[in-house]
């Protein structure tokens, strides 16, 4: 509803709003404040965070990861490129299909975090965690290969909350 | 050398060196007032509770380039700025720091110098501060920069006036104009705020007016006139113009702390059965607590108000300010003739 109701003359001099709306502002001063001092604290993350991605093995150490580009091709960045690779004679421990990414490159200044890889695999091979990317100073630091995003054999990473459930 | 050259000499370095001081520890001050008053903690990683902040605000003003438009007059580019700063520090000079301190039976003054058009002499440089604005916004060759000086030329000379008047009625009570003699007879608790209350609330509006802080900040918002007067200012020259303010606004509140609020007095000041000097000492203090509260007042107001329309802000000048200034001082004559 609007109200026409003219201004008395205290309330046009303004002075009992100004004076409450301090008193308002100076209330703030006393609260909490909202501010969360990272990184001397940091704020707790969900289970499906969507961090630095990894590329798992399977429980015998093999990689899963087949390059067939389904990742590549989902991606809306275009932050990931890979070269594929036939796998030799004794080489049956390292990869589970004969098709294997002898190169794969994820380009995290390009990557938005969105996980739409993590859902297009059908290998469950790639993955994202709760790590953050580091920072640098250099673009060059920031294009992923393999040794920064496969996991190493004795550290597991623990992706059993983020796969999806049929 | 005589002892009271190198006494005034190290006086007007402090009472210079203070000026400075305060003045970088009010950007902190603005930054972290501000972010209390917003729920939020302000910067804090410079060095402990962010005190080595106006340092690198300071370092970082000196690293960035110099840029002067080619189009622009680069002499009046040059001296805005400084014309800015120079004013801003030059008002200093005549405010009391403290009472007179004995030293080996000699009387020395806590002030850079008493002249007794003191009321006088702040109005003028006051006056001239606008030109510092002016003319930094004519010579950015910039329609926004001129639009914002414009701005903030008819807001300083229209709120200049009103803060006259008001003055007026001071000068009237006390009947000097030298600053000293004011706040000598503001004894105890016995300040001017008690007796000239209308007076002080035009005052303080024409000091918020005079150093273009918020709700008056019109000649510098962002939202409306990109920089304003300093949109083309860059490294020190722009360091020069934003000091000068937070300068204008530790003397602005100096000027009404000895006015208004009694200076370095403060109550019950020769009841502690103290030595003189101790009491001058106290009363130095006294007096810069009170600039303080008075610059942290001007920061509260800041985060509470919106900012005027131009077109209140001069009305407000013109059309409700002068003629209550006038009615003060009309009201102060007639109770001072029946009070005879």
């Amino acid at each position: 509803m609007v109200s026409n109701k003219e201004l008395t003359f205290m309330e046009s001099l303004y002075f009992p709003a100004i004076i409450k709306g301090m008193m308002i502002t100076i209330s703030h001063l006393f609260t909490r404040k909202a501010t969360i001092s990272y990184p001397e604290v940091q704020r707790e993350f969900a289970p499906v965070y969507r961090g630095k991605h990894v590329l798992k093995r399977d429980a015998k150490g093999a990689e899963n990861c087949t390059a067939c580009g389904l990742c590549a091709v989902a991606c809306p960045a275009e932050a990931i490129t890979m070269t594929a690779a036939e796998r030799k004679k004794g080489e049956e421990a390292l990869y589970r299909e004969e098709k294997y990414a002898a190169v794969y490159e994820i380009n995290m200044l390009r990557c938005i975090f969105c996980g739409l890889c993590e859902e297009a695999c059908p290998k469950e091979a790639i993955f994202l965690t709760d790590e953050i990317v580091k920072t640098s100073y250099e673009r060059e630091d920031f294009i992923y290969g393999k040794d920064k995003l496969v996991e190493s054999l004795d550290k597991r990473i623990d992706i059993t909350k983020r796969q999806k459930k049929y | 050398m005589e002892f009271a050259l190198i006494f005034k000499i190290l006086l007007i370095t402090i009472v210079f060196v203070i000026t400075l001081v305060v003045a970088m520890y009010s950007t902190l001050a603005e930054r972290k007032v501000a972010a209390f008053l917003q729920d939020r903690i302000g910067p804090n990683r410079a060095g402990p509770f962010g005190l080595l902040q106006p340092l690198a605000d300071g370092v970082k003003f000196f690293f960035k380039e110099e840029i002067i438009p080619t189009h622009s007059n680069k002499w009046l580019f040059i001296l805005g700025p400084c014309l800015a700063m120079l004013t801003a520090g030059m008002t200093s000079a005549v405010l009391p720091w403290g009472d007179v301190i004995n030293i080996d039976g000699v009387d020395y003054m806590l002030q850079g110098t008493d002249i007794n058009i003191g009321i006088l002499y702040i109005f003028g440089v006051t006056s001239i501060g606008v030109y510092g604005i002016m003319i930094g916004g004519w010579a950015s060759n910039n329609k926004f920069s001129l639009l914002g000086a414009i701005r903030a030329s008819s807001q300083m000379i229209s709120y200049e006036l009103a803060m006259g008047l008001s003055m007026i009625a001071i000068v009237m009570m006390s009947g000097t104009l030298s600053v000293r003699e004011i706040v000598e007879q503001q004894d105890g608790f016995n300040w001017n705020i008690w007796y000239q209350p209308v007076g002080f609330i035009i005052f303080l509006i024409c000091s918020l007016a005079e150093t273009n802080r918020a709700p008056f900040d019109l000649p510098e918002c962002e939202t409306e006139l990109v920089g304003g007067y300093h949109t083309e200012y860059s490294s020190m020259k722009l360091g020069f113009y934003l000091f000068s303010e937070y300068i204008n606004m530790f003397i602005s509140c100096g000027v009404i702390a000895a006015v208004y609020f009694g200076g370095y007095n403060f109550p019950f000041m020769h009841d502690l059965g103290l030595s003189d000097n101790a009491v001058a000492i106290l009363g130095v203090v006294a007096f810069f607590a009170k600039i303080i509260f008075g610059i942290f007042f001007f920061m509260w107001i800041r985060w509470t108000l919106p900012r005027f329309r131009y077109d209140q802000l001069m009305k407000l000048g013109w059309q409700y300010l002068i003629p209550l200034a006038i009615l003060n001082v009309l009201i102060t004559g007639a109770v001072m003739i029946f009070t005879k």
